[in-house]
């Protein structure tokens, strides 16, 4: 039942986090680099997921040589016009946010 | 070197010489040899051998481990090398030779005027037919070629499997690697110990099996929880970027100019929309967590009775909060445990207290009093932590209009009740039933429990008296003040200062007592009723007070002791009424909360920050003019 819940919770939050000024698009890719939701177009979507999975590994595995214990838990991406946030774990979240001037 | 006998014939000596006859000429440099060396036979031998081959020629071998002559040498000597061009007339390449003749001779004669029949491409009778097809030709050889492989580049061409992979990411196994298959290993060893461990008793496992179903069932997205949580962090960061940046970094510069008052700065606000309709109540920070905040939501509106909420915030994200819990009763009070900072004690309108655990997932508190409980039948207007009693259960007090300060003990799955006091107009009276009681009551509106003297705590009332109890003696208060005209809203005791509280109320003052002398030190009249004060935790002199007025006014005595150092309207209208102000522990942050259902975060800007300076002590026991500093309290005790 608290799962449910919960499931709920994180459904209004992912709902609300899309809906914000500013925010471009938001999808999540699975572990095998699957897009799992996307609010962004289908070229779009495979495009961020395909280019992100790689600048993730290389970052993950820069952050593990150094310490094997220690473990990617977001990344930023800044450029110009816009921000792209990526939160690791098993999932990648990843939202482009146009920055405000 | 072998000599030659013969004459040496220079040049222009002439035909004649040669007839004359041979004469025997001897070079400067010719060899002198006896008569007896003249006649020697020299052998020479005509063999296979190559001179130029070497005949000493040792290699290392690994075998005996040392330098071994070789016996065989190669003696093959070439002396003339010429490449054939000839190509057998079936081969592979006599074809290719061919085909690619053609195209040139077809090519060459494109270009004259046509008489092509006369050209005759010496194999494919498809090339006379096509005539202006530049195409053709090529297809024709394609034709022929079309089993043939694609010929590639033999200088720069390499196989795709022999290509490496441009930027590699591995290159030889990386640390994360090893370390992530040794703890594979290790936990597959742990399996393995547990199994054992299983096979002998099944009950321990009993709980964890029924846990892991339920993993497996439940939905991916909850995995994404904390990323989730995260992402909307960050978004709000970069939303609120200016706010951030201002909450770290923004010091008014214009405070050394002014010289003694100091300013807030607006940061973020914090607004749910289920919450609209109501008043914020109740303010409280989080002890270890500092960046979260509790706010209860109520009505202070006799007629304008509904439901509550209690919801918590985070400053990292301003949209929207980080719990929510409703509840049936608008929430008047709440409290939240020092050490155990899970815990949230909270007062309702209804009479009801109740203790919510944050870690607990539901909407429930997880104890509530009831009318057989021994709940309050009046609004609950404050409840307090105290520190565990003996049993090392926790508690809690409530005071409520009721004229009853309850002690509230969680044991196990219960809520024990204790009347700590009855109030009353003249007098505490003790817990048995009297006649003159029930008009004798005074409805309890605030307390606050002493910092350092755990039974001694002080109640403000309906009234306007302040009584100064303990929890000890429930027949007696230790004393009464004539605090104020009209209800006391807020008392609090310093936080440094071991005889000084605070008092607030309706009738537009606020003051300032020594709770050994009847009289108020100090008295602030604010021009408007008095929500709420609360000193500040970093200076014993500094305090706010929030007016309904929608004003902020920040007093720091050891700067101005008559006059606020900071007076400022906060809200736009002056409909809304500021109701709670509480100060953060550690960021120099307020929040304010008003009748709207609005709560406002300010920076307090360096005027209003200040500490007082060590000062070296001389006799400083009197309550009167001079500041009071943390550190010089122990001696006062």
């Amino acid at each position: 039942m608290f799962l449910v819940k919960q499931a709920e919770e994180v459904e209004a939050r992912m709902k609300r986090i899309a809906a914000t000024k500013g925010v471009i698009g938001t999808l999540v890719v699975n572990p095998d680099g699957v897009p799992l939701r996307s609010t962004l177009d289908q070229s779009m979507t495979l495009q961020y997921a395909g280019q992100l999975q790689n600048l993730v590994a290389l970052a993950r595995s820069t952050v593990r040589d150094i310490d094997p214990q220690n473990d990617l838990s977001a990344l930023r991406v800044r450029a110009k016009n816009y921000e792209i946030i990526v939160v690791t774990g098993d999932y990648l979240m990843i939202t482009i946010q146009k920055l405000p001037e | 070197m072998l000599q030659d006998e013969e004459d040496a014939t220079e040049t222009g000596n002439g035909w004649e010489e040669w007839t004359q006859g041979k004469a025997l000429v001897r070079p400067a440099d010719q060899l002198e040899l006896t008569e007896a060396e003249l006649k020697e036979e020299i052998t020479r031998i005509l063999t296979a051998d190559n001179p130029h081959a070497p005949q000493n020629i040792v290699r290392y071998s690994f075998k005996k481990r040392s330098y071994k002559p070789i016996s065989a040498v190669d003696q093959m000597a070439v002396h003339f090398v010429l490449e054939g061009s000839l190509v057998h007339q079936d081969s592979e390449e006599a074809r290719k030779l061919r085909v690619k003749e053609e195209r040139m001779i077809y090519i060459y004669y494109k270009h004259l005027i046509v008489d092509f029949p006369q050209v005759q491409p010496v194999a494919d009778r498809g090339e006379v037919e096509e005539i202006g097809d530049e195409d053709r030709p090529d297809s024709a050889a394609s034709r022929i070629n079309k089993k043939e492989p694609k010929v590639t580049n033999q200088f720069n061409f390499s196989d795709r499997a022999s290509q490496t992979l441009n930027n590699p990411m591995r290159v030889g196994r990386r640390d994360w690697e090893i370390y992530d298959a040794y703890l594979q290993e290790l936990q597959k060893q742990e399996k393995n110990k547990e199994k054992q461990k299983a096979t002998t008793s099944n009950k321990d496992n009993g709980k964890s099996k029924k846990v892991m179903p339920m993993e497996t069932q439940s939905d991916d997205i909850i995995r994404w929880t904390k990323a989730s949580k995260i992402l909307e962090r960050t978004i709000s960061q970069n939303t609120f970027d200016d706010i951030a940046q201002d909450f770290k970094y923004f010091e008014d510069a214009s405070d050394e100019f002014r010289e003694q008052e100091g300013t807030l700065l607006p940061l973020w606000t914090f607004w749910y929309d289920k919450a609209k309709r109501l008043s914020v109540t109740a303010l409280c920070w989080n002890n270890t967590h500092q960046d979260l905040f509790a706010v209860g939501f109520g009505s202070y509106d006799f007629s304008k009775q509904g439901c509550g909420m209690l919801v918590f915030y985070s400053l990292k994200n301003c949209t929207f909060p980080e719990c929510i819990y409703p509840t049936s009763s608008g929430v008047m009070c709440l409290d939240i445990h020092v050490q155990h900072s899970h815990l949230v004690a909270v007062g309702f309108y209804d009479g009801c207290v109740a203790v919510y655990n944050l870690k607990e997932k539901g909407e429930e508190p997880v104890y509530k009093s009831t009318a057989k409980t021994g709940e309050h039948t009046d609004p609950v207007w404050q409840v307090r932590w105290q520190n565990d009693d003996m049993d090392n259960n926790h508690n809690f007090y409530s005071v409520s209009s009721d004229s009853r300060v309850v002690s509230w003990t969680l044991v196990k799955n219960e809520l024990v009740f204790t009347d700590i006091i009855r109030l009353t107009l003249n007098g505490a009276v003790s817990e048995g039933p009297e006649g003159a009681q029930p008009y004798n009551i005074a409805s309890g509106t605030c307390f606050d429990f002493h910092k350092q003297i755990d039974y001694l705590f002080l109640v403000g009332t309906e009234e306007g008296k302040i009584h100064k109890c303990s929890k000890t003696y429930s027949s007696q208060f230790l004393e009464t003040y004539d605090a104020h005209s009209m209800a006391v809203d807020a008392v609090k005791w310093n936080q440094f200062h071991p005889k000084v509280f605070i008092s607030c109320s309706s009738d537009w003052t606020v003051k300032i007592w020594n709770h050994t002398i009847n009289t108020p030190m100090f008295i602030f009249d604010l021009h408007a009723a008095v929500g709420s004060v609360s000193w500040s935790p970093y200076s014993s002199t500094v305090f706010a007070a929030v007016t309904t007025d929608g004003t902020v006014h920040i007093f720091d005595l050891n700067v101005n002791k008559y006059e606020a150092i900071c007076q400022q309207p906060v809200v736009a209208k002056n409909k809304t009424k500021l109701t709670h102000i509480e100060f953060n522990p550690i960021y120099p942050v307020v929040i304010v909360g008003d009748d709207r259902g609005y709560v406002t975060s300010f920076k307090l800007s360096p005027n209003l920050r200040k500490k007082p300076k060590v000062r070296v002590l001389t006799s400083f026991l009197h309550h009167s003019q001079l500041p009071l500093v943390p550190h010089q309290l122990k001696q006062i005790r």
